[in-house]
């Protein structure tokens, strides 16, 4: 109920109620998009990745961000194995 | 899956948990005790437990498992009121995988049902809708419950209805707000908190401004994170940083989900429909203020406290439960007296041990029990 699942928008179902078909790891479910327009043609939303929580698309995955997360998160596991090298080199 | 396997990747887990263990050690030893980590969301203490995540930590930091589970909050009573309900002749009552097997004073929902009422679990809250729709002499009832991750899909199921004149539908309203429960917990005396991972999802709806008091006027630094390991082990390398640097700050790891502002559409919908009740009843946390919200007057026709007479009745939590106290996290769900024995996934007693996301039951379904008992056993000798 709480943690939501990511999917993409393969098409749009039906434009009065905002429901599009999303496709979730290979299954294919309809959901309300009414949360992720953003303003957009509703034609606009296919193809955006979204996380999907009770039938509802509540967040467009941010690729930019996630990118720089893991970014950030490759980093530091460089800075750490400098700061081990450091230790074990007894220079530290 | 997208963005999921990536923030499970071991490597950097390793590297966190070093970069981690270094902090902690000089701020423990500051404060003559171990840190306090809390982490509010339910969802936060399955992945903890999933992935092992507090045995990969050095002693130095301990996580407290918040209240936000949902359906481990839920107090009998309403639980009771959600039976009578559905017990009503004519209705459907409809409500989520989880919420079925949350213990009423008399019965469960999952009871209700093997007795023979009409109880359906449904994926979404537009399934109960369309139950509406297809079953048009039946008054089909929708059990929602949740924090702000759930409740703008309840609010746009209600508009839809109105939308479409459905007149057979209706919503017994059981959400709730997180903010108001965090200060509760921040003031309560037998509680030393160090700092906070934020709720992710709640936050994906609500964004991080409503967090601000957390840092201004409790300085304790709250970081908003995602559900993966790595997400959990970033946003608690985050929050250590702070604690190091002698700050208080809202950050947000979870940036590829949750923006600054939240979901404007999502809170509109929230807005339209829902107001703050003057006060909510948790299980194990007795009344909080401002942390329940009903329907407003202009949506009475689906509101199915108005629609039902509802027994409405406070019932007091089991003696034998110590669900307040792991909620507030004065004892480990482990050291409940009837943890395992009397209160098992199977036949629980307190709703900590119904859901997957609930402390008392990811201890009993990944913990190291005997290891636990064992290790208190000493440190207790």
């Amino acid at each position: 109920m709480c943690l939501g699942i990511p999917g993409r928008i393969v098409a749009i179902t039906d434009e009065t109620r905002k429901l599009a078909t999303v496709d979730v790891a290979g299954v294919k479910r309809e959901v309300n998009i009414a949360c992720i327009i953003d303003g957009r043609a509703l034609d606009d939303c296919v193809g955006d990745w979204v996380l999907i929580h009770v039938g509802f698309a509540m967040s467009r995955i941010d690729e930019r961000q996630a990118q720089e997360t893991l970014q950030i998160l490759t980093e530091l596991g460089e800075a750490q194995q400098e700061i081990a090298a450091m230790r074990a080199s007894g220079r530290g | 899956m997208k963005y999921v396997d990536e923030f499970r990747d071991p490597e950097k887990a390793a590297s966190l948990v070093a970069a981690i263990t270094a902090l902690a050690g000089p701020l423990a030893a500051s404060r003559g005790r171990p840190l306090h980590i809390m982490e509010v969301c339910g969802g936060h203490t399955h992945t903890i437990f999933r992935y092992g995540i507090s045995g990969m930590l050095p002693p130095e930091i301990e996580l407290v498992h918040g209240p936000g589970c949902p359906v481990c909050v839920l107090p009998m009573g309403q639980v009771d009121d959600c039976v009578a309900i559905a017990e009503t002749p004519g209705v459907i009552l409809t409500t989520f995988g989880d919420a079925m097997r949350v213990p009423g004073s008399q019965k469960s929902l999952l009871q209700a049902k093997a007795e023979g009422t009409d109880v359906r679990m449904v994926y979404s809250p537009l399934d109960a809708l369309a139950l509406a729709r297809d079953n048009p002499e039946r008054e089909v009832v929708f059990f929602g419950l949740g924090f702000e991750t759930t409740m703008p899909s309840t609010a746009l199921t209600l508009l839809q209805a109105e939308a479409e004149a459905i007149r057979n539908f209706s919503l017994f309203c059981n959400h709730i707000t997180i903010v108001p429960t965090i200060k509760a917990i921040l003031d309560s005396p037998d509680l030393h908190l160090d700092g906070f991972l934020g709720p992710g999802h709640v936050s994906m709806v609500i964004g991080a401004a409503p967090y601000g008091f957390i840092a201004e006027h409790y300085h304790r630094p709250l970081v908003v994170a995602g559900f993966e390991p790595l997400d959990i082990l970033h946003a608690l390398w985050l929050v250590l940083t702070q604690l190091a640097e002698g700050r208080a700050d809202i950050e947000n790891q979870y940036g590829r989900i949750v923006p600054p502002d939240g979901n404007a559409a999502a809170l509109d919908a929230i807005t339209r429909v829902f107001e703050l009740r003057p006060f909510f009843e948790w299980r194990g946390l007795g009344s909080i203020d401002h942390s329940g919200v009903r329907i407003r007057e202009a949506y009475a026709r689906f509101d199915a406290e108005r629609k039902f007479a509802l027994p409405s009745l406070r019932v007091a939590d089991p003696q034998s439960c110590q669900c307040g106290e792991v909620l507030k996290g004065v004892i480990k769900p482990w050291q409940c007296k009837v943890f395992g024995t009397s209160c098992t996934p199977e036949a629980p007693l307190g709703a900590l041990m119904v859901s997957s996301e609930g402390a008392c039951a990811a201890y009993y379904q990944y913990g190291d029990l005997e290891g636990l008992r064992t290790q208190h056993a000493v440190g207790a000798a």
